[in-house]
């Protein structure tokens, strides 16, 4: 009602160039008809800067030299373009063995961030589909399980790891990050294939499927967005966190770069110009991997389904 | 050569965890049908058990035990540990900052990640992405990493000289005199400036995980409004929200845990100092400052009593939507 123009409403005489008519065949199949006005754009465009500038300030500062950014501010560059340098990238890769310890990152981040995935998937498949006794009660007992903060897990493995000898290897790492991850992984997914439409699956069982072709033909395709989040979260996580690899991998030939980053500062004291240069280093994974799996966000993958 | 084993150890993990759910399905299958049936769902919740059990279950007994016990662990002193917090002026203090978090950041997570998600699937594709991306940025960032970002903003320097926190520089051009946001603790002023860091940092998640939600509301659905002559703001209301109600409940509770164990952004950034202490930094400075893993383990165990709440009102919901299904 309001503002809405009645869709059997002609448009303006004035109005006849090509302009409205290509809009007009454009929402005949757009599922989204919705267009964004100036007051949605100038809102957006708000909240983007605001997220930017601490951002911008970080990159700014990590071409400037150490002095320039300890007397002016970031905003002054203009000032001084003479004095940028790659100098603090410099001293960032080659101060800590970077090139080591992203192959590092790497081995522990993709199986801890796949492994949990898998292993939340099926289980988010029985406590979504299967009757069986007691599901209820074991599934609130994962969620329950959410409020327990990551940190009192620590001492207790550090110690079974030592019993076990698993200290400073990767497995040591992805266990944990599985333990810690999946209470969450579980929720976040079943909650997601709970909304799934319940007919598919009962008309693939009819149709003589397994539970294991069910879950591997219709369930994950159609939970693509909700595993493609929870991917992006948890390699975040993951590739982020200090305090996991801090106590179970340590400095060493097997540290992450976090690990690095924080050697790094630690080495040259003064050296918080160096984190905003390695900061930037690490940070274009994680922003390679969101855009890499935004696509998968897409409209209407539960509606399609239906309809096929 | 380091590459090469690196990609050995990654393949041999993910290929023993497809083989075990492999081996399970087969062992499942070898077995009668009536068998099968009623063994084939906790051989899929098998591994995950396993996990939760080992990682959370089973520290999470021994930090209840702990809570009863002294500094070292080593004997049984009651109810002393939470006694003696509860008293203390500071730790209540604490536990009022706590509750501001609680109160304010996880609502504000949600309405700012849904506007996000709303307004920019209006936008065409490409503008659709760069906004998302750019909101989500922040979560590609560390905490360390965070801290060293907002420096530029909070920084403050001494009167006459340049200011490099970008709050002041504006502060002093406008004609005050630089201010010590972090120490300013009137109406809780440093613990809110926290917050936004911590909402900066955490609206991505939110905006993710709800615009995967928008984008699942059936398009036929808002058709069907606007042929009715629904509002823009009508349809948001009556029937994108309702339909995507368990996603909102998904993040606001995810957020609100993730706030009550709130930690590095405090450690970083004041220590818990200025009166900004939330109980995840008092946790950390009870086990690693003063060696006393009895207060801490009380600590860890009153935060998971005060999340009962929220989990009675998660279950609630949760059996409600079971009904209405």
């Amino acid at each position: 009602m309001t503002g809405m123009t009645a869709p059997t409403q002609a448009p303006p005489p004035s109005e006849t160039t090509a302009e409205p008519a290509k809009r007009r065949r454009a929402s005949s199949f757009d599922p989204n008809p919705a267009k964004a006005g100036i007051g949605t754009k100038i809102v957006l465009t708000l909240l983007c800067l605001t997220w930017l500038i601490p951002v911008i300030g970080t990159l700014v500062t990590s071409f400037r030299p150490l002095d320039d950014s300890n007397n002016s501010g970031w905003w002054t560059v203009l000032g001084s373009l003479g004095n940028l340098t790659f100098g603090n990238y410099q001293e960032a890769w080659t101060g800590s063995n970077f090139g080591n310890a992203f192959i590092n990152s790497f081995a522990i981040t993709l199986p801890a961030t796949f492994i949990p995935l898998l292993i939340a998937a099926f289980a988010a498949y029985a406590f979504t589909f299967m009757e069986f006794k007691g599901r209820d009660v074991l599934f609130l007992t994962i969620v329950a399980m959410l409020v327990v903060p990551n940190y009192v897990a620590l001492v207790p493995m550090l110690k079974i790891y030592g019993f076990l000898g698993m200290n400073g290897t990767f497995p040591a790492v992805w266990l944990a990050h599985i333990g810690f991850g999946m209470s969450l992984a579980i929720y976040i997914l079943r909650n997601y294939m709970a909304t799934l439409p319940k007919t598919i699956i009962e008309s693939a069982k009819i149709d003589g499927a397994s539970h294991f072709q069910t879950f591997y033909r219709l369930v994950l395709p159609m939970s693509t967005p909700a595993l493609a989040s929870f991917a992006i979260f948890q390699f975040l996580w993951v590739w982020n966190d200090l305090l996991v690899a801090l106590v179970f991998i340590g400095p060493g030939d097997n540290e992450p770069v976090t690990l690095a980053l924080t050697g790094l500062r630690g080495q040259l004291g003064q050296g918080w110009n160096l984190t905003t240069a390695g900061g930037f280093l690490t940070m274009v994974v994680p922003i390679l991997v969101f855009l890499s799996l935004q696509r998968y966000f897409v409209r209407g993958m539960t509606a399609g389904a239906v309809k096929g | 050569m380091k590459l090469l084993s690196a990609v050995i150890t990654v393949a041999a993990g993910i290929g023993a965890a497809l083989a075990l759910y492999w081996l399970l399905n087969k062992l499942a299958e070898l077995m009668p049908t009536k068998w099968e049936e009623r063994i084939k769902p906790f051989f899929y919740i098998l591994p995950a058990y396993l996990a939760i059990i080992v990682y959370l279950v089973y520290p999470a007994i021994q930090t209840v035990v702990a809570s009863f016990q002294d500094a070292t662990s080593t004997e049984f002193i009651g109810l002393a540990n939470y006694t003696q917090l509860l008293t203390s002026g500071a730790f209540q203090q604490t536990l009022v900052n706590t509750l501001l978090w609680i109160l304010i950041v996880p609502a504000t997570t949600v309405v700012l990640g849904l506007g996000v998600a709303v307004l920019a699937d209006r936008l065409k594709p490409s503008a659709e992405k760069l906004a998302k991306t750019i909101i989500f940025m922040p979560m590609a960032i560390s905490a360390v990493g965070a801290a060293t970002v907002w420096r530029f903003i909070y920084a403050t320097q001494p009167e006459g000289q340049a200011q490099i926190g970008i709050l002041n520089a504006i502060w002093t051009k406008l004609g005050g005199s630089p201010v010590a946001w972090l120490q300013t603790s009137d109406f809780r002023f440093n613990s809110i400036l926290l917050m936004i860091v911590l909402l900066w940092a955490q609206v991505g998640f939110a905006m993710v995980l709800l615009s995967a939600a928008v984008k699942g509301v059936p398009g036929d659905t808002l058709e069907a409004a606007r042929i009715d002559g629904a509002g823009e703001r009508q349809i948001f209301f009556q029937v994108v929200v309702p339909q995507i109600k368990g996603t909102i409940i998904t993040v606001f509770i995810t957020v609100t845990i993730a706030v009550m164990k709130i930690f590095d952004i405090v450690y970083v950034m004041t220590n818990g100092g200025f009166n900004t202490n939330v109980l995840g930094n008092e946790f950390f400075n009870q086990l690693n400052t003063n060696f006393n893993s009895g207060a801490a383990a009380a600590i860890v165990v009153m935060l998971m009593v005060a999340v009962v709440p929220i989990m009675i009102y998660q279950v609630r919901h949760f059996r409600r939507e079971e009904a209405n299904a």
